[in-house]
């Protein structure tokens, strides 16, 4: 562990042994806008060409944070044509047979949640669903999807889930935390109440519209800025979640906040007790110390990884939130892209790796 | 040190790179137009190949809002955007610390290879032909 | 202040003669307001109910708000020099008033009220305790008027800051604001930005929090906005000389923040090309922090390495937060910060922020 990284050495070009490991966040694309058509009733196809499909991006079909790079790893996009991770044969050959990936979990990112036609938003999310099956899970056993479901209407969010009892292809909800309330209230409890029947972790995924500003002065003007504001989605899901007592009604409800970062995690459990101590009088639901919960029902993936200037830093903050509650996730095929072999510049025991490349995700996915 | 040819001219198009393999080294050439550059591929940070890097003109700005492109070429990384000066071999975010090794690269047509010192190792060099050579 | 007779190890007071950066002296009510406004407004607002303007996020009327007798200390100059000064022993105070002057949408009856407020401030607070500063109120919604409101005060160097919110009308770093900082940087004030929020947008990007205790907590993502904006549009390099100030922020957090924005930067930077440095750099260089309250690990042994990892003890200044209620007492040093950083976290760290702030020794 030293002051700065090695980053000037030339790299090894071959790690000596490959550790099976779990990629908890890849993002599968569709081949061409229509690629979904067939997933979708009739009734619904028409409804989109007629009508369109509103949600609260300002822009059709664009995201007015321009990305750069378009937001992807430049050599992502299959020989075939298409988008990057779009095609099953690529991801193969590019992520996961090189990096030995036991299982991969899906983020099939969609506008479902958030689609204003709540009833053209579960149909949407169901079309996901059974694309996930068909493109993907069930063509190459290692990867794994997460249920969409149109988060805003509790009742149709629930039926989706049902509809997928006992199909283990399916090992997580998907969640986005941009939501029209905090997380913690109790018009999204029965989503809750059937995430932990059902044995699904919550996996909630950073989104990229939503229907509030992305700061609370307003909305930020460069990517730079939204880019980081993720981060505060998956806090502000957090803060709800515990104070408003969901894991003490629903104790065995995991939560997996993807893509968000995890340095900022420590201090704000440090913050939460402080806070809950001066004032838990006003929140009897919660009935732990918030950071209890933290420990007991809370996970987080390890993309995009942190890089303080001073390395050892990291070490400090993995002491703090302990490395059992990190995941490791690579992004695929998003620019931001980590990468297994050298994403880790901080020492970390082999069983300390072991666990956030593999077997903490195993364990709180109950894969195998 | 040696000259070896690695690929003819037109086989990598303007502001794209090309992976080539020169004694036991994994090099990125990039086309800049009207001349080519080499560094070592594998980005320093993760390990990306550069290859599949962008060669891009240099952003600055003098203030906010006051954009110019300089014409230091960079090679940006195909996955994080981290930017390589493709002369020095230096990162613009930390040029002490992070960078790749430059290798000198130069343009020859085919008659003049033909009389050495350059190694030729893996195809056959045609006498009407522009080739890439680089110094190892 | 010496340190060689006051260095106690470990050490649990404040320095005699430190700087306290963040004291939060009550709102004026109209009766202290009427004699510093202009006819129409003394026309006026008695008959439109501005009174009290009292910030639902900042709520200092409620029991759980302010320390036992804390709402009588910050009564006048009086009882403030009693209740904490004294006790204290602290060279000056800084007050910063929060209150909802920011939440007005009307930029003109803004403009009166932040006038008559920092004209209030300076007859019944500064005149009356050599030992008290200010932060100057400023009408965000009015730009223009804010700047002039800053060259109006340049002479009175008891102003040292101009006092922004968390979650006020807009992005800190935009361009609108600029005339401001053109002003305030100089004069030389220091930006000061307060929690709080005027609710022009929903406090979290998943709308408005249930409990004041998650609000409370959810404070930082405000700041943390805050200092990406200010980064972002360039406001840092822009106003080098002008130093941003967090006041009660917990400023632990600050880390999550800086890494990621260092991060993004090696690979965004394209989109911002004017920010030349690691963003972490330009925060180390830019940004200071109040210790209180401070989000600190429960090991007060592990807090030379969180100080580490916010960047360094020139970004800390010292503050009491008087008379917001914290777990233990106003002048308490927190037992998360080495005793040897405690000299230029009491003092020079706030004359090298505030270059308006002439401490007599």
């Amino acid at each position: 562990m030293t002051d700065t990284t090695e980053l000037v050495r030339e790299p090894q070009s071959k790690p000596e042994q490959k550790l099976g490991l779990v990629d908890c966040d890849i993002h599968p694309a569709l081949s061409t806008p229509g690629e979904l058509g067939p997933f979708l009733p009739l009734r619904w196809r028409e409804h989109v060409r007629e009508f369109g499909m509103r949600s609260p991006n300002p822009l059709m079909g664009a995201l007015p944070y321009a990305r750069i790079g378009h937001g992807m790893r430049r050599d992502s996009y299959p020989p075939e044509g298409g988008p990057p991770a779009s095609s099953l044969a690529f991801m193969q050959e590019q992520i996961l047979d090189p990096l030995n990936i036991e299982y991969g979990l899906l983020h099939a990112l969609n506008a479902g949640p958030s689609v204003m036609n709540l009833e053209l938003g579960a149909a949407v999310c169901a079309a996901m669903n059974d694309w996930q099956i068909d493109k993907w899970c069930s063509k190459d056993a290692r990867l794994k999807g997460g249920i969409s479901v149109p988060q805003e209407d509790a009742e149709a969010s629930v039926k989706e889930i049902e509809r997928w009892t006992g199909d283990d292809r399916f090992v997580q909800l998907a969640i986005v935390p941009k939501s029209l309330e905090p997380l913690g209230r109790k018009r999204y409890w029965p989503i809750w109440e059937a995430a932990e029947a059902h044995s699904l972790p919550v996996g909630m995924h950073s989104a990229a519209y939503g229907t509030h500003a992305n700061t609370g002065a307003g909305w930020a003007s460069f990517y730079f800025e939204e880019h980081y504001s993720f981060a505060h989605t998956a806090q502000t899901a957090l803060i709800s979640m515990i104070f408003e007592g969901v894991f003490e009604r629903f104790p065995k409800l995991k939560l997996v906040l993807v893509e968000g970062g995890f340095a900022w995690l420590a201090p704000l459990m440090w913050r939460m007790d402080r806070e809950w101590e001066l004032r838990k009088g006003e929140v009897p639901m919660c009935k732990r110390k918030p950071s209890d919960y933290v420990r007991s029902n809370v996970w987080l993936t390890t993309q995009p990884m942190e890089e303080p200037t001073k390395v050892k830093n990291i070490a400090h903050v993995l002491k703090w939130l302990g490395p059992d509650k990190l995941m490791f996730s690579t992004d695929y095929p998003h620019w931001d892209f980590d990468h297994p072999d050298r994403v880790f510049k901080v020492g970390l025991s082999p069983e300390e790796k072991q666990g956030i490349l593999r077997d903490n995700a195993i364990s709180v996915y109950g894969l195998n | 040190m040696g000259k070896h040819v690695v690929c003819r001219v037109d086989e990598i198009d303007i502001k794209m790179g090309k992976l080539v393999h020169v004694e036991g080294r994994d090099i990125a050439v990039f086309n800049l137009g009207d001349r080519f550059a080499a560094v070592s591929n594998k980005c320093p940070h993760e390990g990306a190949d550069l290859c599949a890097g962008k060669v891009f003109g240099f952003p600055e700005a003098d203030g906010p809002g006051c954009y110019r492109v300089s014409d230091r070429l960079m090679v940006r990384c195909p996955w994080h955007g981290w930017e390589f000066d493709l002369e020095t071999g230096r990162s613009y975010v930390d040029p002490n610390r992070v960078r790749v090794k430059p290798f000198d690269v130069s343009v020859s047509d085919g008659a003049g290879l033909a009389e050495g010192p350059y190694q030729v190792e893996t195809f056959e060099v045609e006498t009407d032909g522009k080739y890439v050579i680089v110094e190892v | 202040m010496t340190e060689t007779d006051t260095l106690e190890r470990p050490l649990t007071k404040v320095l005699p003669g430190a700087i306290d950066c963040d004291i939060h002296p009550r709102s004026p009510k109209l009766d202290d307001l009427m004699p510093h406004l202009d006819a129409y407004w003394r026309d006026m607002l008695p008959e439109r109910d501005i009174d009290r303007l009292e910030l639902t996020t900042m709520p200092t009327s409620i029991g759980s708000w302010a320390l036992p007798g804390g709402t009588d200390g910050v009564q006048d100059a009086a009882s403030l020099g009693k209740s904490l000064l004294d006790p204290t022993g602290v060279s000056a105070g800084i007050l910063n008033l929060v209150n909802g002057v920011q939440a007005l949408y009307d930029p003109y009856m803004s403009t009166a009220i932040c006038q008559a407020t920092n004209r209030w401030l300076a007859s019944d607070w500064l005149d009356r305790d050599p030992r008290l500063r200010a932060g100057l109120v400023i009408p965000f919604r009015n730009p223009e008027a804010a700047a002039e409101e800053i060259n109006r005060y340049r002479d009175d160097k008891r102003f040292v800051q101009i006092i922004a919110l968390a979650m006020g009308e807009a992005p800190l770093g935009r361009r609108d604001f600029w005339p401001i900082y053109r002003a305030a940087a100089e004069a030389g004030f220091a930006l000061n930005i307060q929690p709080g929020s005027i609710y022009r947008a929903s406090p979290t990007q998943s709308g408005y929090l249930s409990s004041l205790v998650e609000e409370q907590v959810h404070q930082t993502q405000g700041f943390a906005s805050q200092i990406a904006s200010l980064l972002a549009e360039g406001v840092f390099t822009e106003f080098p000389e002008m130093k941003t100030v967090l006041a009660g922020s917990g400023a632990g957090w600050l880390f999550g923040l800086s890494w990621r924005m260092a991060k993004d930067w090696r690979g965004a930077r394209v989109e911002v090309p004017w920010i030349k440095d690691s963003p972490d750099d330009i925060i180390a260089r830019q940004v200071r922090m109040t210790i209180r309250p401070l989000d600190a690990p429960p090991d007060p042994a592990d807090g030379a390495e969180l100080i580490d990892c916010i960047g360094s003890p020139d970004m800390l200044l010292y503050s009491s937060d008087y008379p917001r209620a914290h777990p233990d007492a106003p002048g308490t040093w927190p037992a998360e910060i080495p005793a040897e950083y405690a000299a230029q976290i009491c003092k020079a760290n706030a004359l090298a922020t505030y270059p308006r702030l002439e401490v007599t020794p």
